[in-house]
């Protein structure tokens, strides 16, 4: 196995990327279009850096499952987009989100890439304004902004709710516009089955085109996995149905690390669940916590409508609580607080799963007009699935899963530990800790895609070693015959149970027992119950059809599968990781006050495993984490 | 609530497809989709084939989901996709019709899944704006109206469904593209492209076998994103100048 380096820069925190960049190996233009890179997923990652590829002069192959590359799930990003231009002149500065960023994380994310990414936010809102991104703007024409979440300035970018949509049709507008310089090829509805490797190197991948079902392999000088989070292993998540971690998996199995799976961040305002079939949970943008105010009723079991309740019989705990950040505390915070109160049997609506997210101080002092100018397209989808108006009543909102911190393990030049496999956006680790802050997978997604892989991947190019190879190649052959082999084995299942029930079941241990809280029992219990279930499934589900036409059930099953297998590794990360911090919170290790408690002399490391064997324990390699321009402390947003 | 849902079932694009008559048993609180899934669990636990439909993000903006339910894409409830749908619009002994997208440039790929590239490839022509990773200018140096801002992003908001298409009698993607045409051509930034950019995408549409627009407005009826049907005459007169603009160059 290699070592696990992380190759950052020498130089002072502030200086480490410029000397990156001034040393980088360079392709000649000439030499780039001999190039082919392999490009998975579409979404501000992927579709970004296929597309500023396929401008700098590589031959680019793009892959997503989807029928079009604009419906990534980045789409869906409601909220906002972070950057430091401090147009506000409220103090903010490039150091300033490198430390809120670091802060929010818990102190489990990598100083160099941080400080990269606060300083590369601010080319990110000048490339989306010169793309066409419809920010929202002040009337003078100047742009706009909203606070967000762990911040006390305001730098989060938006167009109105839809601002993932806007920053991602940016980059798929990019993308077309290489597509029809012959500089990119796309492939929609295909899906990367697996990873192939040559002499140790990244060559390529094998996919399944969905319509006909054939299994193809591809050729590449370097793979790009940029596809996304892996929230799904939880099956109700505010994750698009279709979002797997499929091709990261089939990446850890071929050799790639996977660090800090058990970092998965439960979002705080999400439309509570309604029943047994739902197959999604609908996340309310956190922007609205701008305005909104959360409360429950101070007594149990109160039952009037929310508007008859006083003021002065309401418990606005977050700004009890957090009287510096009130409503706008972190996720991880904001989640574990509204647990805490469900859990005291004052949680509102039905099963007693919710908490109210009100906007009638708002409303009162800025108008309706103005509200509904701000988060109109919310409160329309509100109201679309809950059927009430939340002008007239408070919202109830409940924790759910959200976005996956962990990821592949990749250096600081965003390559695995596996030579010519880069990781980008969601589906890697690097830059969020413990716990994301919000708008920031926007603006980590754009960085990957736009800023920094297009200068790695050529500086990895240019280093020379990659040898000439086809398809023919016996490694392409074994791939596609496993591939072939596993999905027959899928076909065959001999049961009558779907690959939903099964993934229900998965996705109910996850999160009862590795969910907002975990504990060495409820670890320990989830690892005694899911090694018996993917046996079981392996056996009997239950797939109608066949592998050679449009299968959704197949695509279905395949994804299972391997979340069956990631679900194992994210509990025994929770397990080994003897400290709470962020989103990882063990019932353990809390303080008197119910906050989490780190341990820095144990646990201040990222924890990158290596794949074994199936049914075989996961080896940890650690990379240890030092801070040396943040000062180590106790979170506190009180 | 018992529903009886006549789908439109058809094995791949050379079989000749029919609909079959299901009954399904849904609560008020599923959204369509759900209900679907619930039909399929049933169909796949009877060992019958699962009816294909598209779906990603179930909540409203991917644009993958869609089909027409009683003659209106996406269903009966203005300006909501069919993963936003929610069954408490329907009522118990109901009888609806699920057919997919029908329109010439959408060729129909298994039951309710049909293929939309013609969309890309009209984007693919101009919809875009020709900027280099790298060489945008700091962002505040281009000044935006708010009332332009504003009017971009409502064209800007079109996610991509199709419903448009399969709606319009003559299955024009004039909305489509148009909403493209209005989000770019309204900002700044749009202006050095904006005469070549609807010259080549309406043209694409016709390539693709689109019909052509007579402004009858179903489009705008059954927008999910409520693109408002102004930017088509918007279009227009930009096609118009273009065109007379490309005769002749001194007009």
């Amino acid at each position: 196995m290699p070592a696990l380096e992380p190759r950052l820069p020498a130089g002072p925190l502030e200086k480490k990327w410029g000397l990156r960049k001034d040393h980088l190996k360079l392709v000649s233009p000439a030499n780039r279009r001999k190039h082919t890179i392999i490009v998975v997923g579409t979404g501000l990652a992927g579709g970004a850096a296929a597309a500023s590829l396929g401008e700098l002069g590589y031959s680019v192959l793009s892959f997503c499952f989807q029928d079009s590359p604009r419906r990534a799930h980045s789409i869906a990003a409601q909220g906002g987009i972070n950057a430091a231009k401090n147009y506000q002149n409220d103090g903010d500065s490039v150091y300033r989100l490198f430390y809120d960023t670091i802060k929010g994380g818990d102190f489990r994310s990598r100083e160099a890439n941080v400080y990269r990414l606060a300083e590369i936010s601010a080319n990110i809102i000048d490339q989306c304004v010169a793309q066409g991104v419809p920010f929202g703007r002040e009337y003078g024409g100047a742009l706009a902004n909203r606070s967000f979440g762990g911040a006390q300035v305001s730098r989060t970018f938006y167009a109105r709710g839809q601002t993932g949509q806007q920053l991602l049709l940016g980059a798929y507008q990019a993308l077309q516009r290489q597509q029809a310089a012959g500089q990119v090829r796309t492939y929609p509805r295909h899906e990367m089955l697996d990873l192939v490797m040559i002499d140790g190197r990244a060559r390529g991948i094998v996919a399944r085109s969905l319509v006909e079902g054939r299994i193809e392999s591809f050729l590449g000088d370097a793979v790009v996995l940029a596809t996304g989070g892996y929230g799904n292993v939880f099956y109700l998540s505010t994750n698009a149905r279709g979002s797997n971690c499929s091709a990261i998996w089939r990446a850890h199995r071929r050799g790639a690390f996977f660090a800090n799976p058990c970092f998965t961040q439960i979002h705080p305002t999400c439309i509570p669940r309604s029943g047994d079939y739902q197959s999604k949970l609908t996340l309310m943008s956190e922007s609205l916590r701008n305005d909104g105010r959360v409360w429950v009723p101070k007594k149990k079991g109160d039952t009037r409508p929310p508007n008859q309740i006083p003021e002065d019989e309401r418990d606005y705990y977050l700004e009890r609580i957090y009287p510096s950040y009130g409503n706008l505390a972190p996720r991880d915070i904001s989640s574990r607080q509204a647990k805490y109160r469900c859990d005291e049997g004052l949680g509102v609506g039905p099963g007693g799963l919710g908490v109210f997210l009100d906007l009638a101080d708002a409303i009162k002092r800025l108008g309706r007009a103005k509200i509904a100018e701000r988060y109109g397209n919310l409160f329309e989808m509100y109201e679309r699935i809950t059927g009430e108006d939340a002008y007239q009543v408070p919202m109830r909102i409940y924790p759910a899963v959200h976005y996956t911190m962990g990821g592949l393990w990749v250096d600081y030049d965003l390559m695995s530990n596996v030579p010519g496999l880069f990781v980008a956006g969601e589906a890697n680790f690097s830059d969020h800790g413990a716990n994301r802050l919000g708008a920031s997978a926007l603006m980590q997604g754009l960085a990957d895609g736009y800023f920094i892989l297009p200068l790695t991947v050529g500086d990895y190019l240019a280093s020379g070693g990659i040898a000439q190879a086809d398809t023919s190649h016996p490694a392409f052959q074994d791939a596609e015959r496993e591939t072939k082999a596993r999905l027959d084995r899928l076909l065959g299942g001999k049961g009558r149970r779907s690959a939903d029930s099964y993934w229900r079941e998965l996705g109910h241990i996850m999160w009862e027992e590795c969910g907002m809280t975990r504990s060495r029992e409820s670890l320990t219990r989830a690892l005694v119950q899911i090694p018996p279930l993917r046996e079981e499934y392996w056996r009997q589900v239950k797939v109608p059809g066949t592998g050679t036409e449009l299968n959704q059930e197949l695509e279905k099953a395949n994804r299972v599968g391997d979340f069956f297998e990631l679900a194992e590794l994210i509990c025994s990360d929770a397990l080994h990781r003897d400290e709470s911090c962020g989103c990882h919170f063990r019932t353990e290790f809390q303080t008197t006050e119910g906050e989490a408690r780190r341990n820095d002399s144990d646990y201040a490391y990222v924890a990158a495993w290596a794949f074994r064997g199936e049914g075989e324990k996961a080896e940890l390699h650690k990379e240890p984490l030092a801070f040396e321009h943040v000062e180590l402390a106790t979170r506190s947003y009180k | 609530m018992k529903l009886t849902l006549d789908i439109w079932r058809q094995k791949s694009p050379s079989d000749s497809g029919g609909f079959v008559r299901y009954q399904v048993v849904a609560n008020e609180h599923m959204s369509f989709l759900e209900m679907l899934d619930v039909l399929n669990q049933d169909l796949i636990s009877r060992d019958e084939e699962p009816v294909a439909f598209d779906s990603d993000c179930r909540e409203g903006v991917c644009g993958m989901c869609g089909f027409v339910i009683n003659g209106s894409p996406h269903g009966p409830v203005h300006g909501s996709t069919v993963c936003q749908l929610h069954m408490r619009h329907f009522k118990d002994g109901d009888v609806l019709l699920l057919e997919p997208f029908r329109a010439r440039a959408f060729p129909l790929v298994k039951d309710l899944v049909v293929d939309r590239s013609a969309l890309d490839r009209i984007i693919r022509a101009g919809g875009f704006i020709s900027t280099r990773t790298g060489s945008a200018p700091e962002a505040n140096s281009i000044l935006v109206p708010k009332p332009a801002a504003d009017r971009a992003m409502e064209a800007a908001a079109c996610i991509g469904c199709g419903a448009c298409v399969a709606a319009c009698p003559n299955a024009s993607a004039s909305l489509f593209t148009a909403a493209k045409v209005a989000h770019l051509g309204l900002l700044p930034q749009g202006q050095p492209e904006r005469r070549e950019r609807v010259l080549t995408m309406v043209e694409m549409a016709a390539q693709d076998r689109f019909g052509h627009c007579t402004l009858m407005g179903e489009c705008e009826a059954v927008c999910p994103a409520h693109v408002p049907l102004e930017v088509i005459p918007r279009m227009n007169g930009d096609f118009l100048r273009a065109s007379l603009k490309k005769r002749d160059p001194s007009l």
